[in-house]
């Protein structure tokens, strides 16, 4: 029961839940940007592991769009929006980094239980690998919740979507054409974000949401 | 033996008329605490020989009391451990008393509680029905309440005996509730009736509950623990010593008892609420620690930390048990016993230190302390070694229970719930996280109070104590590293104990080689305080042997370096609250709002800069405080009630009757 | 006859890492100055420096207590007993089972204190700085260190060091997630603890950044070689512990030859060599933390180690 592959699979899914961590601890964007680009290594890594041990080529395709388009092109661009809106380059969190990385560990405790429990008679290999994927969704949204700037909600965003990419290649069967959708969706609402960011930018000189929120009127 | 022990207590409480009759002549003092001394260690011995079992474990009953039940008493495996570990704390206490009590302004006051208070301890081991073990636990409070107002001059310890009879009271009025609940409808007190009785799975729930409550709020459970650290500081140093160091252990085993004795079964999620509020006493008790300036305040904080300990470890040994996982239950149990009888001995020695401080210096204040290494060289000896002791330090004594209990944390990944499978680990690593504070806190009590330069002119007069206090001292300083190198023998005079309560007992140790532990298995893990330290005596003699022959022993003096600054005074020397702030900044801010404001003077004025530290107490703000408002707001609105007109108070009294009469008629 | 020989190994253990850890010491400095383009000290520097201070006087401060005296003796002792129970050419040594890990750990945790109360001593504000930095680092890094033996001791069934290095030696380790986590997590404690960049500099004359160098300033002589060479000695014996846990190839067991044995110590040597290099490089390449950073790292220690024990409570498979 415990083969190589079985290894090398759970050290790739918890190597992708460490670097959620190493996300939450950063407190400087140009830092935070290349830890993004390194989970998306990671799962490309991964993702290419489990096609490899599936026997499943179009999993190859998901593992090369991951790789160029999340680890190559979207870093690239960020950093080139960060530098051209002037964005502060330290980032602010709601709680400290102690607290938040507290609240990440409670969080991967749950998806263990919630997984585990919920899944009782499935492969083993599936379930644990599942049980990670639900641990890096919930600490992209916990990476979003917990700050305040938006390039790192973005970021946050583009690591849950990590998560479930990992969760479906687990899972032993994504469609193709479903893979590819999905990649163009984000890249559309990725797009349409940087042009919002671009106009909020223009129009108010920040891009700090705590900001924007006392132009909404809402007082804090 | 029963009948001898209880011819001892009755000792006990003759001292107490006779004290009255004393008066306050100086004959009284030695007279009381030599007495006291002699038949706590008396107590102590009968309890030795029923644990080792070379005693008849006799009961007897006594018409004492109520008339249809009785007194009820025997000694068994549990009661005599718990009897040595409060009369060995008692025996200490009383020998520096002989020498501290003469520092005492009104002895009349303290030396007629003394006895009973010891009395009273005694009884509620002895003590086999409820109705003996209430009676002696409220006489025990009482006493020493009397004992915490001692000094009635500072308005604080008048305050703090005010909180004390609250909490007492409210932990009585729980351990009422539960030995109710435990002999049920029938009323059968005794303590076998009641082992017999098998509630059920609701009422045992309950009975859980109202005895952590209940014997938790006397041991010190946060959030129950508010009345501890104004008590125990408020009371004369030998009493302190008692209270913290014996009376949370009568605590401690009315817990043992009520939960793995009387109850029957455990259910699985019992160990929980033990685990999570031994853990948060664990850690919130060394910081609070960190934070205080009283020296005595700090070691009655360090206690609630070592309770936090003790029922962690109680808490594995009740989910072991739940499970029916025997050899692992008698770990923890033995782990949880270790530690009771460890923190009696190093507590009891930290507060005795702590009053031949104040008798020396007249200060408890740390920022007022230190250089007392050189005028107190004993007392500072003594002291480091309770501090290395209690910091959970190899070869001591407290590094083996904390070790032990982290073998028994590494036995839980086989418990099946879910629930202690993500707690167990959360509690190992508060554990660790106070095992690793209280030695900082240690650094800073020892550190700023005995090392350094004297910060006040109070500091700089210590003289050393006198030699029954060191004798006291000496004798738990040795205990504390007999049981450090060699707690083998502890372990299997636990044995019994362990057998009676969890049905198990730990391997015998006796048999290994050169007198290691192993709790579990040879491969698996084992540890020689014998020989650790042994080699670390062999290498350190050696080395300095041969550091001295063949390079140098030459010393000279001169004034400190300081990084070439000239010596600018004791003032510019780190005080108590400085030591702390780096902890402070890391836990104080999220746990104490822990906020430091600075108001400097602005450039030219010679008003000195103000650096104000402000600290809350998360548990008063959130619990004490609303109860005390809802009170208050309850009594303004009673209040009305004394001014009410003839008519009204009529009309209540006819309410009253109209309601009775109605219950009546519709009571099927 | 085999217990003659069961000495003589212990013996020769002990020997060993006292004689090699001041040569890690200089390897690692020395690649350090390579690094930034200096030739360096020699390697056999340390040495020199240590019989230097070994041979003069010692100048205590007028108000140095006997504990001042007495500690540097008692820091050696502790660390030297637990230098020679971390297996690095044989495992299964006499005195093996005398002490566990976290005994090991604890041993340290008191050379640490008495050194925290060596600062208080002499009572000037460097002391109180050193010894309150000191225990704030250690509030940390001890909790995740002893998590980290945890989450191995789960894995390998036992916290004797003997039967963890040979577990880690065998087949069924496999990879785990785990031991992945617990390596980064005890990576980052032993830069703690042995007062490295980042979280302290051992070379620095700044008082306002030093940790360790704080502490230790009043002692002079054959007390401040003492001290050197006990941190010295706690430096190698978190490289060996490194190496006996995660690269356990190489140690002989009880019943190695002396051609085993031998292969053995020229492994330890080269894992040491490694464990310096890797480390010299790291120091050079990052930069320090300012004072208030250094508990989130240690956090994060402690975070991924708890992480790393909560998986093994989790599922045997992680």
């Amino acid at each position: 029961m415990h083969g190589i592959s079985f290894d090398i699979a759970h050290m790739l899914a918890g190597s992708l839940v460490l670097v959620s961590f190493l996300q939450l601890y950063q407190d400087r964007l140009s830092a935070l940007i290349n830890t993004f680009a390194v989970h998306a290594l990671v799962l490309t890594a991964s993702v290419a592991w489990q096609a490899y041990v599936q026997h499943a080529p179009h999993l190859y395709i998901t593992a090369v769009i991951a790789l160029v388009f999340k680890a190559i092109i979207i870093p690239v661009a960020l950093r080139r929006i960060v530098i051209k809106l002037g964005i502060h380059r330290e980032i602010d969190n709601v709680v400290g980094v102690g607290l938040a990385m507290l609240a990440g560990i409670g969080l991967v405790a749950l998806s263990m239980v919630v997984m585990l429990r919920v899944t009782a008679e499935a492969d083993p290999l599936a379930r644990e690998d599942l049980a990670f994927a639900l641990s890096v969704v919930l600490l992209g949204l916990l990476m979003m919740v917990t700050r305040r700037n938006a390039v790192s909600q973005v970021i946050g965003f583009m690591s849950l979507e990590n998560g479930l990419v990992l969760a479906a290649t687990g899972a032993k069967g994504m469609p193709l054409v479903v893979e590819i959708s999905v990649a163009f969706s984000v890249l559309i609402a990725f797009i349409v974000i940087g042009i919002f960011l671009f106009r909020i930018r223009e129009r108010f000189d920040t891009v700090d949401v705590q900001a924007l929120d006392r132009f909404r009127g809402e007082r804090r | 033996m029963v009948v001898t022990a209880l011819e001892c207590v009755l000792a006990l409480l003759v001292l107490a008329p006779l004290a009255i009759a004393l008066g306050a002549s100086a004959r009284a003092s030695i007279i009381v605490y030599g007495a006291s001394l002699l038949l706590t260690l008396a107590l102590a011995i009968i309890a030795l020989l029923v644990l080792l079992g070379h005693g008849p474990a006799a009961a007897v009953t006594l018409p004492l009391g109520l008339p249809w039940l009785g007194a009820h008493f025997r000694i068994d495996a549990l009661s005599a451990f718990f009897l040595l570990v409060i009369n060995l704390g008692g025996a200490a206490a009383s020998l520096f008393a002989l020498g501290y009590g003469r520092h005492e302004e009104e002895p009349a006051r303290i030396l007629p509680f003394y006895p009973a208070y010891l009395a009273g301890m005694n009884v509620v081991l002895l003590a086999a029905d409820a109705f003996s073990f209430l009676v002696a636990w409220e006489v025990m409070s009482l006493t020493s309440w009397a004992l915490v107002i001692a000094h009635h001059r500072e308005p604080e310890n008048l305050r703090a005996g005010f909180v004390y009879l609250l909490m007492a009271g409210f932990g009585t009025l729980m351990l009422l509730l539960t030995f109710g609940l435990l002999a049920g409808g029938s009323g059968a007190y005794d303590f076998d009736t009641i082992r017999a009785a098998h509630p059920s799975a609701g009422i045992a729930a309950l009975v859980l509950i109202l005895a952590l409550l209940g014997a938790g709020s006397k041991a010190g459970l946060v959030p129950l623990h508010a009345w501890l650290p104004l008590a125990h500081p408020a009371a004369p140093s030998h009493v302190s010593a008692l209270m913290s160091g014996v009376m949370t252990k009568v605590a401690v085993y009315g817990f043992i008892r009520i939960v793995f004795d009387l109850v029957g079964a455990p259910a699985w999620w019992w160990s929980m609420p033990v685990l999570a509020l031994g853990a948060a006493s664990a850690v919130m008790g060394v910081l609070y620690a960190l934070m205080q300036r009283d020296l005595k305040r700090v070691l009655a904080y360090s206690t609630i930390e070592n309770i936090g300990i003790v029922f962690v470890a109680l808490g594995l040994a009740l989910a072991f048990k739940a499970h029916a996982m025997e050899a692992a239950a008698a770990l923890a149990f033995t782990a949880a016993l270790l530690h009771v009888f460890n923190h009696s001995l190093f507590k009891n020695l930290l507060f005795c230190g702590a009053g031949a401080v104040l008798a020396a210096t007249g200060e408890r204040d740390l920022e007022k302390l230190g250089g007392l290494i050189h005028r107190m060289p004993q007392t500072a000896f003594v002291v480091l070694i309770g501090a290395t002791a209690i910091s959970a330090l190899p070869p001591l004594n407290g590094f083996v229970s904390e070790w032990l209990t982290f073998q028994a944390i590494l036995l839980s990944p086989q418990l099946p719930s879910w629930g202690l499978k993500l707690m167990v680990p959360a509690v190992g690593a508060l554990l660790a996280l106070s095992a690793a504070l209280a030695a900082a806190c240690f650094v800073r009590v020892f550190g700023i109070a005995f090392l350094g330069r004297p910060r006040s002119d109070a500091a700089v007069a210590a003289r050393e104590t006198d030699s029954n206090s060191l004798a006291a001292m000496y004798a738990m300083a040795a205990l504390c590293f007999v049981a450090g190198i060699l707690p083998g023998l502890l372990i299997d005079g636990l044995a019994p104990v362990t057998q009676m309560v969890v049905g198990h007992p730990m391997p015998a140790q006796g048999s290994i080689e050169w007198l290691s532990i192993v709790p579990i298995a040879e491969s698996r893990s084992s540890y020689n305080g014998l020989l650790v330290f042994v080699f670390m005596t062999v290498s350190g003699v050696l080395g300095a042997f041969a550091i001295h022959r063949l390079a140098s022993d030459k010393i000279r003096r001169g004034p400190a370096w300081g990084c070439g600054y000239p010596d600018a005074g004791p003032r510019t020397q780190y005080s108590a609250d400085s030591f702390a702030q780096p902890i402070r900044r890391v836990f104080g801010t999220l746990i104490f709002s822990a906020r430091e404001t600075g108001e400097m003077p602005p450039p030219g004025s010679t008003a000195p800069a103000r650096l104000t530290v402000t600290l809350r107490d998360p548990v008063w703000d959130a619990l004490y405080a609303p109860i005390a408002a809802f009170v208050a707001f309850a009594a303004e609105r009673l209040n009305l009630l004394q001014f009410l007109t003839i008519r009204r108070y009529l009309s209540l009294v006819f309410g009253a009757l109209v309601l009775l009469l109605l219950v009546l008629a519709i009571w099927p | 006859m085999a217990v003659i020989a069961d000495f003589a190994f212990q013996g020769a253990q002990m020997l060993l890492v006292l004689l090699l850890a001041p040569l890690l010491t200089g390897f690692v400095r020395k690649v350090k100055a390579r690094l930034m383009r200096r030739q360096g000290p020699s390697l056999l520097q340390p040495y020199r420096d240590l019989i230097r201070l070994l041979r003069k006087d010692v100048v205590l401060a007028d108000n140095a207590s006997w504990l001042f005296r007495a500690i540097p003796y008692l820091i050696f002792a502790a660390t030297w007993v637990a230098a020679s129970l971390v297996p690095t050419f044989r495992s299964g040594l006499m005195f093996s089972w005398t002490a566990d890990l976290i005994a090991i750990i604890a041993l340290l945790g008191s050379a640490r204190f008495f050194l925290a109360l060596a600062g208080m001593d002499v009572g000037t504000a460097f002391g109180g700085i050193g010894s309150s930095r000191e225990v704030m680092i250690a509030s940390l890094a001890e909790p995740a260190m002893l998590m980290i033996v945890f989450a191995i001791a789960l894995i390998a069934g036992s916290t004797q060091l003997s039967t963890m290095a040979a577990f880690m030696n065998s087949p069924e380790v496999g990879l785990r997630v785990s031991l992945g986590l617990g390596l980064i997590a005890l990576v980052i404690v032993a830069i703690a603890e042995n007062a490295r960049i980042p979280v302290d500099n051992p070379a620095t004359h700044l008082e306002l950044t030093m940790v360790h160098e704080a502490m230790v300033l009043e002692y002079s002589g054959r007390h401040l070689a003492l001290i050197e060479l006990s941190s010295m000695l706690k430096l190698l014996l978190y490289v060996s512990l490194i190496a006996c846990l995660f690269a356990p190839w190489g140690i002989g067991g009880a019943g190695a030859n002396a051609g085993l044995l031998l292969l053995g110590v020229g492994a330890y040597v080269g894992k040491l060599a490694a464990g310096g290099f890797l480390l010299a490089v790291f120091e050079t390449s990052i930069a320090k933390m300012r004072v208030f950073r250094v508990p989130e790292f240690l956090g994060a220690a402690l975070m991924l180690a708890l992480l790393a024990t909560l998986l093994r409570f989790v599922s045997r498979s992680f």
